[in-house]
């Protein structure tokens, strides 16, 4: 049982970690802002409840297990939440979308980096 | 932590109140020496408090299985330091509100030029009317 | 970096860093006091003098050249000063060997709580405390007189800086009241775990900081009106400093908890609570007023 656990708990804690790191590659090489919202906040949102349940799988009954709980509420919260204000508060500041209208020969070339 | 004893927490104590200062006397604009100083002050806190460390010690709450402690007199001092340096900031905020209200600039070399400019100008007026007088 | 803004935000997350690394050198109460300030206050209260003052820099015209010479000269100086100080985790350091031991064996037991901050805090070191709260107290003071918490359009309720928000009003409506309840968690617990009244107050002030960012000023307004906050400021104070004062009646020194009942470890408990309700009234009113008054004051050109 407990081998199953801290099987179950590596892996939560193995793809929370790949979430990060492809949710810190998308941060940089994203080619504008609202893609790069869009991999730090999709990624970031699923990562963390990740990684605090592969935590969640280690402890025992106890409080601190529910203040972790607590915490995976909180983030699930707000995270998204703070992904919405800022690409909203992007829009409304005047930054338009990279939309694709382009020749599909385009080299992929940063062309309206913010 | 227990396999690297040094000095290093000093030297990263260093570097960061270097950075702080050069912040502070470099740069013109008043609201980024401003930061400079926190930063200054944070370094401040990571020096109390890498003081109070000791090594395979546990955070100060006292637990009947806990033998070793860290230091909870460093931890009192900076965790007053820091709400009183929010506080110390904000009225350095303030004041530069009201400057920027007086002179329209938070820029240093604005606002000595136009210090300059009005002694100049209040020199000549008072050169006039003694002018005038004779 | 010319853009302050970005300065400002690389700033926070520094704060938060430096939180981590408080964490990792056992200093939880720290790290949580620099969390919910560093990260979390500060970074509104520069933000609202940005809005202000600005956001772009001019490049300076001086060289960097002088001060980066005044600043390598100083950091090897400093340098050359650590050499006889002592390593890292020493348990032989003599900041290790004058008052702290007797804090840690006795604190438990004289005061009767397990969390060693809080009880050198408000017990052994209560006089600093009662300084800080006070210095606390008179930078708020600073701040309304060099600013005054203006009243203007800007001001009435209903009206917001950002619009009408739907996600993020549902949110923040579920948010606060767990951020309030936390705060007194925070509060009256900070006897058994990490916390206290300044990281109380901090967390306070920032539930009602966020209500009115996403509800605007007017609003907030309503709810804490700012005449009471150096009002509830003072207040603070005069508990922290009543607590000392009717321990001087009761013929024991100023700040002697011991005096308030009978049995001193529970006099030690009900005024460490009664001086951490008022620090924690102070940080919050004062944290508040300042956000008010920078948050608040109209553009000039």
């Amino acid at each position: 049982m407990s081998l199953l656990l801290d099987m179950l708990s590596a892996a939560c804690l193995l793809a929370g970690s790949f979430l990060c790191i492809t949710g810190g590659i998308g941060l940089i090489r994203m080619p504008d802002f609202f893609a790069r919202v869009h991999a730090a906040g999709v990624t970031e949102t699923l990562a963390t409840p990740l990684l605090l349940f592969g935590l969640m799988l280690q402890m025992d009954w106890s409080l601190d297990l529910l203040k972790v709980v607590m915490i995976m509420i909180f983030v699930l919260a707000t995270n998204p939440t703070a992904t919405h204000a800022t690409a909203k508060a992007a829009l409304h500041g005047g930054l338009k979308p990279l939309v694709s209208e382009d020749d599909p020969n385009d080299t992929g070339e940063p062309s309206s980096k913010p | 932590m227990n396999e690297l004893p040094g000095l290093y927490n000093d030297w990263v104590a260093i570097f960061l109140m270097m950075a702080g200062f050069y912040v502070v006397i470099s740069q013109g604009n008043l609201v980024k020496k401003l930061v400079g100083l926190a930063l200054f002050q944070t370094s401040v806190f990571i020096l109390y408090i890498s003081l109070g460390k000791v090594a395979g010690g546990h955070a100060p709450i006292y637990d009947p299985a806990i033998a070793i402690y860290s230091n909870p007199l460093p931890h009192v001092l900076i965790l007053t330091a820091i709400v009183v340096g929010v506080a110390t900031t904000a009225v350095g905020l303030a004041l530069v509100v009201r400057i920027h209200e007086a002179y329209g600039s938070v820029e240093e070399d604005d606002i000595q030029a136009a210090d300059e400019a009005e002694s100049t100008a209040s020199s000549s007026e008072a050169s006039a009317e003694e002018d005038a007088k004779q | 970096m010319r853009d302050l803004f970005g300065v400002v935000i690389l700033f926070s997350i520094y704060s938060f860093m430096t939180a981590a690394l408080f964490m990792d050198l056992d200093a939880v109460d720290v790290a949580f006091t620099e969390a919910a300030v560093g990260a979390g206050v500060t970074t509104v209260l520069m933000l609202s003098c940005l809005r202000l003052t600005g956001r772009w820099e001019r490049r300076p015209k001086h060289s960097p050249l002088l001060p980066l010479i005044v600043v390598a000269t100083t950091g090897t100086a400093l340098v050359y000063g650590t050499l006889d100080a002592p390593l890292l985790g020493d348990p032989n350091a003599p900041a290790h060997q004058h008052v702290a031991p007797r804090y840690i064996e006795q604190g438990p037991i004289e005061v009767g709580m397990p969390n060693m901050v809080t009880a050198v805090l408000a017990s052994y070191r209560g006089y600093d405390t009662f300084g800080e709260t006070v210095v606390i107290f008179t930078a708020g003071i600073a701040v309304l007189l060099l600013l005054g918490i203006q009243e203007g359009p800007h001001t009435r309720p209903g009206r917001t800086a950002i619009g009408d928000q739907i996600v993020l009003r549902v949110v923040v409506k579920l948010l606060i009241p767990l951020i309030l309840l936390y705060g007194l968690y925070v509060q009256f617990h900070g006897d058994f775990g990490a916390g206290g009244g300044f990281q109380a107050g901090v967390i306070f002030a920032t539930g009602f900081i966020l209500y009115d960012l996403v509800f605007g000023e007017g609003d907030a307004r309503l709810v804490v009106p700012p005449d009471w906050l150096p009002r509830l400021g003072a207040l603070g104070v005069l508990i922290y400093g009543g607590v000392g004062l009717y321990s001087l009646f009761a013929g024991k020194p100023f700040l002697d908890y011991s005096a308030l009942a009978h049995d001193p470890v529970h006099g030690q408990h009900l005024g460490v609570m009664l001086v951490e309700i008022g620090v924690g009234i102070t940080v919050f009113s004062i944290i508040l007023a300042i956000f008010y008054a920078l948050a608040g004051r109209a553009r000039r050109a």
